[in-house]
C-alpha cells in the first residue's frame, strides 16, 4: 500500500514554464519531417506541378486550421486541446472521438518516425560499408530515449525540439540559399525537368493525400495550452507563426526538389531533401540535410509524445478514460501515466506494421480531426458570440475559414478514398465502435458537471 | 564485428537504461504519494491558482 511522505505536496498539476518559441518548436517540430520525407509522393501521384497545387492547398487547409485553433484555444486554455475544446463546445460523444483522433494520429505519427530513423541509420551505415544493420536497436531506441525526456519534464522536452527543429529548418533554407541564389551557375533545372500535368487533373486531385504531410500536426500546438506562461498570447502567436514557417518550407523544399530531379524519381525518393543535397554537389550540404532529417524525424517523434500523452491525460482526468491516466508526476510535474502507458503501443506499431499502413492510421485520423474543427469553429461563435467572451486572438472572415476547411477536407476525402478507400472505411467502423462503448457503458463513470470547467456564460438559446 | 555491430548493442543497452529509469521512478512514485495526491490535478485549477497568487 501507498505509503504518503510527510513532505508529500498535497496537490499536483502540470507546470506553466513554456513560451511562444516552445509552441512554435512543438507545432513546426511534429511537421517539418514531412517537408524532409512523404510530401513528394504527391509528385508521383499527380507529377511536379500536382505537387505544387497541392502544397498550395493543403497550405491553405492548414492556414485555415491554424487560424480555428487559435480563436479557440486562446480561450480553452487546458491540456487536451482539441479534446477540450470539442469537451465543452460540442458534447462528450464529440469529445470522445476527438480524443482518440488525437492519440492515434500522434501515437502512429510517432511509429512512423521511429520506423524512419531506423531506416536513416540502416542507410548511413549502408554508405559507409556496411550491409544488413538491425534497425530495431535504434528504433527502440528513439522512443525509449524521447519517452524518458518527456517523462522528465516539459521544458526540457520542449527546449530540445526547439534546437533541433531550428536547426532542420535553418538546413532547409540554407540548401535553398546554396542552390538558387548564392552560386554563380546554379545546379537548379526547372526548365528541363518540368513536365505538364502527366495524370490530368485526377493526378492533382490524388496528390491531395500526401499534401498534407506537409502541414499534418501544427494542430498539435493546442496541447500545450496547460503548461505555456501566456495561453492567450503564447498560442495564437506560436501556431501562426508556425504555420508562416511551414508554408515557407514546403516551397522553398518543393522548388528545390523539382529543380534537381526528374518527377519520376522525385515521385518515389526515400529522403528527398537529402537526395537534393547529394545532386547540388556539396558534401557540407549532404552533412547538413543529412543531421537535418534526423532531427527532423527526432522532433517530430518528441512532439507526437508530448501531443499524445496530454490527451491521454486529459480523457483519464476526466474519466472519460480510467482516472488512473489522469495522474501527474510531483516532481517532474508530467502525465507520467499517459506518457508510460503510450510506449508499448508504440513500439508495438514501430516494429511490427507497415510504414503506409501507420501513415496512412496517422493522417485518417488527423483528417477526422480536421472535419471537426469547422464545425467546433461555427458551434463556438454562435453559442458564445464575440461579446460574450474575451478571447486572446479573433481569426478574420469568419465563417469563411471554416467553410473552406470543411470544404478542402471534403476533397481530400474523396483523394484518400481513391487510394485507400479500405482503410477509410475500417477506420470508420472502428470509431463507431468505439461511440457505441463510450455511449452506453463508459459516460455511466464520468462526473458530468465536474468536466465544464471554463468560466464562460451560458451559450446564447440556451 | 565493427563499428555499427557494437552501436547496435550500445542502442540495446541505452534503451533497457532509459526503459529501467522510468520504471524504477515510476514504482517509487507510485509508492511514496498517494493516488488522491498523484490524480489531484483539476482542468481549470492552474488559472484560478494564478488568480489566487495575483490578489
Amino acid at each position: 500500500m501507498a505509503n504518503i511522505s510527510t513532505s508529500a505536496p498535497e496537490k499536483v498539476g502540470l507546470l506553466r514554464v513554456l513560451g511562444p518559441a516552445h509552441v512554435w518548436a512543438l507545432g513546426v517540430g511534429i511537421v517539418l519531417v514531412g517537408e524532409y520525407m512523404g510530401w513528394n509522393f504527391a509528385v508521383g501521384k499527380g507529377g511536379a506541378y500536382a505537387a505544387l497545387i497541392a502544397c498550395w492547398f493543403a497550405g491553405l487547409l492548414y492556414t485555415c486550421v491554424a487560424m480555428i485553433d487559435s480563436e479557440v484555444t486562446s480561450t480553452v486554455a487546458a491540456a487536451g486541446g482539441q479534446y477540450t475544446q470539442a469537451k465543452h463546445i460540442v458534447g462528450p460523444l464529440m469529445a470522445f472521438n476527438v480524443g482518440l483522433y488525437l492519440v492515434f494520429a500522434y501515437t502512429m505519427l510517432e511509429a512512423a518516425n521511429a520506423i524512419t530513423i531506423g531506416f536513416l541509420m540502416d542507410a548511413v551505415a549502408t554508405m559507409t560499408g556496411h550491409e544488413g544493420l538491425d534497425q530495431r536497436p535504434f528504433i527502440v531506441l528513439a522512443i525509449m530515449f524521447l519517452a524518458w525526456l518527456n517523462y522528465r519534464g516539459v521544458l526540457a522536452t520542449l527546449t530540445f525540439s526547439l534546437v533541433i527543429t531550428a536547426f532542420a529548418f535553418s538546413a532547409v533554407i540554407v540548401l535553398f540559399l546554396a542552390t538558387a541564389v548564392l552560386t554563380g551557375d546554379s545546379p537548379l533545372r526547372h526548365a528541363d525537368l518540368m513536365t505538364d500535368l502527366p495524370y490530368g487533373w485526377v493526378g492533382v486531385l490524388a496528390a491531395m493525400h500526401f499534401g498534407l504531410w506537409y502541414y499534418l500536426g501544427i494542430e498539435g500546438t493546442t496541447q500545450a495550452a496547460e503548461e505555456v506562461r501566456s495561453p492567450a498570447r503564447s498560442l495564437p502567436f506560436g501556431t501562426l507563426a508556425g504555420i508562416m514557417t511551414l508554408l515557407i518550407a514546403a516551397t522553398l523544399t518543393w522548388y528545390v526538389s523539382a529543380g534537381l530531379m526528374p518527377w519520376e524519381y522525385l515521385g518515389q525518393a526515400g529522403v528527398p531533401l537529402f537526395d537534393a543535397a547529394r545532386l547540388s554537389g556539396s558534401t557540407l550540404l549532404m552533412v547538413l540535410l543529412g543531421i537535418g532529417t534526423l532531427f527532423a524525424t527526432l522532433a517530430s517523434a518528441n512532439g507526437c509524445i508530448n501531443d499524445a500523452s496530454r490527451a491521454w491525460f486529459a480523457m483519464g482526468r476526466d474519466h472519460y478514460l480510467p482516472s488512473w491516466f489522469g495522474a501527474v508526476h510531483p516532481t517532474y510535474r508530467t502525465p507520467f501515466r499517459a506518457i508510460v502507458f503510450l510506449v508499448p503501443i508504440a513500439l508495438i506499431f514501430a516494429l511490427g506494421a507497415p510504414l503506409d499502413q501507420v501513415i496512412t492510421f496517422s493522417i485518417l485520423s488527423g483528417l477526422l480531426e480536421y472535419t471537426f474543427m469547422p464545425i467546433n469553429m461555427i458551434m463556438f461563435r454562435r453559442k458564445w458570440p464575440l461579446d460574450s467572451i474575451k478571447r486572446g486572438y479573433v481569426h478574420p472572415f469568419h465563417p469563411i475559414p471554416a467553410l473552406v476547411l470543411l470544404t478542402l477536407c471534403g476533397t481530400t476525402y474523396f483523394a484518400v478514398f481513391l487510394g485507400y478507400g479500405t482503410q477509410l472505411v475500417a477506420m470508420v467502423a472502428f470509431y463507431i465502435v468505439v461511440s457505441l462503448w463510450f455511449h452506453f457503458w463508459r459516460y455511466r463513470f464520468v462526473n458530468r458537471g465536474a468536466q465544464f470547467t471554463m468560466p464562460w456564460p451560458r451559450p446564447k438559446g440556451y | 564485428m565493427d563499428i555499427w555491430n557494437v552501436l547496435e548493442y550500445v542502442a540495446w543497452g541505452a534503451s533497457v537504461l532509459f526503459g529501467f529509469f522510468i520504471l524504477y521512478d515510476w514504482f517509487v512514485t507510485n509508492s511514496r504519494y498517494s493516488e488522491e495526491v498523484l490524480t489531484s490535478s483539476r482542468e481549470g485549477e492552474l488559472e484560478a491558482m494564478t488568480e489566487d497568487q495575483r490578489n
